[in-house]
């Protein structure tokens, strides 16, 4: 036994994880240190105080963080449920349908918003709408968003689908359920965590965008991402730090859940 | 589950909402950053019952170029540059309208009325006029400055420590000055030791920026800046010690105008708007808080000492500064790719 | 997440048989209609002609890719010569990426296997731990980044502070910033397939290996290594790819001075360019890049399995 576990040690390893969680966690908690910092200016130390979460809910920009907020907010809840959507039906029609027509191309469609870059992706989309012709705003916005959240979604619940056998479904359908029944009724139940997790995680990454909203959004239309990025093109301001540690929050708070409920699916099975 | 989908399904509802609700009662400026003061828009709104929402950019070039990709017909008014304004005219991007259309039509200082680049203004209205040139951190720096050798061949100290705009036309407009040349010449060889100028001074620079230029001498990231003027006033007010230059060279002027753009959604509140800002309170507004000059009469009781006693407002009467000139498209072909050269 | 992923059981059953068709129609009509479609619109673009001041005239040409690929002086009249700065722009996307990439592989293999290597709940909050950052706003873990290495931030002072250095070190601005910043941006995606990867691996051959004499450094060359070999390509890949045509780090951390291909692709839209054929034609030339990259990876991948 000690010789085994000498073999999956090796020297210097723990060091290094400690180092990388270091490197991981290192700017996001001095970020957030100086999110209560009490000074005008970012470097200086000024003691600590919550102005600058007040400056964010009540200052003179609050009402364009606000509303580039909700803006953020109402695409994230659209994108998501359309996206986890699309991508339960695609993961039944890919597991659980049998064979069709296209199934390995659908396979490689689905990935393929992961494989173009995303700079890519938002210069396409941006000449896309200019040459339909369509006007820019939060339509395009969301348009974008539920693409690439679509192979998000769709990890999560394809994961959960292939561990839940079919037998229940077949009962089912034995005792004369419709297959749209036994879909309702059997599969969705027992795939409750996948899908909740799918929407967590499409939810996350449409919150997160900045290069493909930053292209494709209208006139007078932010997002959070493009309305910080906007304001630390000019420098860093102390509200940035204290915006980013709320968003900062929002996001564990989501990955959390959603590792929970993951979790959650797995010990009931 | 059922919940989420019915917050999903209300959401999705106000998506389109939102989009549908489109004019009456709003105005969508297009703008430089940081050039207006939020509670001149607030009071705007107020006044009008207008729901004001702003886009912002960072240079003349940026602007034309993302209205000529689509956004034309999405914003009201925007706040391009002299040159500028006579390009989009030509371009037949600005809508017209009857200096009748607007009562404070008359505060327009008489000088800035018949201006080259929009004669009796039916296009535009002046925002505020400043000069481009550059500052240098006193600390780190305490020779002769108003020359353009900083910018272009600058002294040892101060290599790889200098910010230029991001900027084609008042780069270029600059270095012309250095090397004393006419602006959009089409002299071969002058064109070319331009493009060699700029080549020899880019190792120098340090950055490419104009939404930085003042944060840059604040934080100490530069010790020179190419920066407007105003925007060094305000770098000193917030504690960095810097000069303006203004170069033996020559240096730029400019003035800064608000447009009405054509298919204007919102035609009726941009004039507004623009009547607005030509009240002396709401134009001196302007003026305190990006330290510039404007272009309006009957501000003086409205402007702090401050701003009437800066320095940067304040020009010598020698040297005089020059406006950048708009090309012809043979030469301004030359210059994108000096600039295609310079920033690659 | 994925070390939540459910193995695969039962892959292929047909409960909804005939159905199938219906049921991917949304992801084609949502891909097929807003991806697909304007990568082949963006293709067209990239022949057309730019329009004098911003905007395109609908006339086929080849200048967009002959402005990539050949140089013909200030004024267009030169004889062609080979135009190396773009080609330069990509090596150095290429470097800075490759450079990014080695970091990550340095910190994160170690990672990788020590939590691997650890049992049951332990392991899953360490892997926990290491995926959470990917969550956070990439936006704002970059300035994180920015704020950090400033000449006057934190990092600076505190090293200055403690009598480490007298001056501070000049950070911001410059490739290594770069380089820093695209390593934090994507550090997790190397640690997680080499982590799936040595999951799997089978410690008797280790034993097996330590039986016969084999030193440590022996057996992690000859036997481990190859063996985790696909998840150190696929950790390789998932941080390459992204970095290659990263927007942020560049602008934000490099001063945005000298291009990388996103801030180059970026220009064409948002700056003073207003070159869309000419951006669109990077964009292409950055798309067949990566796909033969993936394909690449595909092809080993296969070979690996057959093997």
């Amino acid at each position: 036994m000690a010789k085994k576990l000498d073999l999956r040690r090796f020297p210097g390893f723990l060091p290094m994880t400690w180092l990388c969680l270091f490197l991981l966690y290192a700017p996001l908690i001095i970020v957030m240190i100086y999110s209560f910092n009490d000074s005008n200016s970012i470097t200086q130390w000024g003691g600590v105080s919550l102005r600058w979460y007040k400056d964010v809910f009540w200052g003179l920009e609050a009402e364009k963080f606000k509303l580039a907020a909700i803006h953020s907010l109402i695409i994230a809840v659209a994108a998501a449920t359309v996206s986890t959507t699309i991508a339960t039906m695609a993961a039944t029609a890919m597991l659980r349908a049998g064979r069709f027509r296209g199934k390995s191309i659908s396979f490689a469609l689905i990935n393929l918003p992961l494989m173009v870059p995303e700079i890519v992706t938002a210069v396409a989309t941006l000449i896309f709408f200019s040459t339909i012709g369509f006007t820019t705003g939060l339509t395009t916005i969301l348009m974008a968003h539920i693409v690439f959240c679509v192979p998000f979604a769709y990890l999560p619940i394809a994961a959960r689908m292939q561990g839940i056998e079919d037998v229940y479904e077949q009962a089912a359908l034995d005792l004369y359920a419709t297959r749209y029944q036994a879909f309702r009724l059997i599969l969705l139940p027992l795939m409750a965590p996948g899908v909740i997790s799918g929407f967590l995680l499409a939810f996350i990454i449409s919150l997160d965008d900045f290069i493909i909203t930053n292209f494709v959004k209208g006139a007078g239309i932010e997002t959070l991402p493009t309305a910080i990025f906007g304001a630390v093109k000019q420098g860093i301001k102390p509200n940035i730090m204290a915006i980013s540690t709320l968003l900062l929050l929002v996001s564990v708070v989501f990955v959390t859940l959603s590792y929970l409920v993951g979790r959650m699916g797995q010990n009931k099975k | 589950m059922n919940k989420i989908l019915k917050i999903s399904a209300s959401a999705l509802a106000m998506t389109l909402a939102a989009n549908g609700a489109l004019a009456e009662g709003k105005l969508s400026i297009y703008h430089w950053f940081e050039y207006i003061p939020q509670e001149l828009l607030d009071k705007f709104a107020a006044e009008y019952d207008v729901e004001v929402t702003m886009d912002t950019f960072d240079s003349n070039e940026s602007m034309l170029a993302s209205l000529k990709a689509g956004k034309l017909g999405t914003y009201d008014v925007s706040v391009p540059g002299d040159y500028m304004v006579e390009i989009m005219g030509s371009e037949g991007m600005l809508d017209t309208f009857k200096p009748s259309e607007l009562s404070n039509f008359g505060n327009i200082m008489p000088q800035w009325v018949d201006v080259g680049f929009d004669n009796g203004r039916h296009s535009s209205i002046p925002y505020q006029w400043g000069t481009t040139s550059f500052s240098v951190n006193r600390d780190n720096y305490k020779g002769d400055i108003n020359t353009t050798d900083i910018i272009f061949n600058p002294p040892a100290e101060l290599r790889g420590k200098i910010n230029v705009l991001d900027s084609q036309g008042e780069l270029l407009a600059l270095a012309s000055l250095h090397l004393d040349i006419p602006q959009c010449t089409t002299n071969r060889e002058q064109l070319k030791a331009l493009n060699a100028l700029v080549q020899e001074a880019k190792p120098y620079w340090a950055s490419f920026s104009s939404d930085a230029a003042k944060d840059v001498l604040v934080s100490g990231d530069a010790s020179v800046g190419m920066i407007w003027s105003g925007f060094s006033a305000k770098a000193r007010e917030e504690g960095a010690n810097v000069e303006y230059a203004f170069p033996k060279q020559g240096y730029v002027v400019w003035m800064d105008n608000v447009v009405l753009l054509k298919d204007a959604p919102n035609r009726d509140n941009a004039l507004k708007f623009m009547n607005f800002l030509l009240e002396p309170e709401n134009a001196a507004a302007v003026t305190n808080y990006a330290q510039y000059t404007s272009g309006v009469t009957g501000t003086e009781p409205f402007l702090s000492d401050a701003v009437k006693n800066s320095p940067e407002s304040n020009p010598p009467a020698t040297p005089v500064g020059s406006f950048v000139e708009a090309c012809s498209q043979d030469v301004q072909k030359v210059y994108d790719t000096i600039w295609t050269n310079l920033k690659k | 997440m994925a070390g939540g992923m459910v193995k695969s059981e039962n892959t292929n059953t047909s409960t909804y048989a005939g159905l199938g068709g219906w049921l991917i129609l949304p992801t084609w009509l949502v891909i097929g209609f807003f991806l697909l479609l304007p990568v082949g619109i963006m293709l067209i673009y990239s022949f057309l002609t730019k329009e004098f001041r911003g905007g395109v005239i609908w006339d086929f040409t080849f200048a967009a890719y002959d402005q990539f690929f050949f140089d013909r002086g200030l004024f267009g009249d030169d004889p062609a010569k080979i135009e190396w700065t773009y080609i330069k722009i990509f090596w150095r996307s290429i470097w800075q990426a490759g450079i990014a990439t080695i970091f990550c592989l340095i910190i994160g293999f170690p990672t990788a296997w020590f939590i691997a290597t650890r049992t049951g709940s332990n392991r899953s909050i360490w892997l926990f731990l290491i995926t959470i950052p990917y969550w956070v706003n990439l936006l704002i873990r970059t300035i994180s980044m920015k704020f950090l290495i400033r000449d006057t931030g934190p990092l600076n002072e505190w090293l200055m502070s403690m009598g480490v250095i007298s001056e501070p070190i000049h950070m911001i601005n410059t490739n290594f910033a770069v380089q820093l910043g695209l390593f934090y941006s994507y550090l997790p995606f190397m640690v997680l397939p080499i982590y799936a990867s040595v999951e799997r691996y089978n410690f008797a051959l280790s034993e097996a290996a330590a039986d016969l004499y084999a030193s440590r450094l022996t057996t992690l060359r000859q036997i481990i290594l190859p063996t985790v070999k696909p998840g150190i390509i696929a950790g390789c890949i998932l941080v390459f790819v992204p970095s290659l045509g990263a927007f942020l780090a560049p602008d934000l951390l490099g001063g945005a001075k000298t291009f990388m291909i996103g801030s180059l692709i970026e220009e064409q839209f948002k700056g003073n360019a207003g070159n869309w054929p000419f951006g669109a034609a990077v964009s292409m030339i950055l798309l067949s890049l990566v796909l033969i990259v993936l394909t690449y990876y595909a092809r080993q991948q296969s070979k690996a399995e057959q093997g």
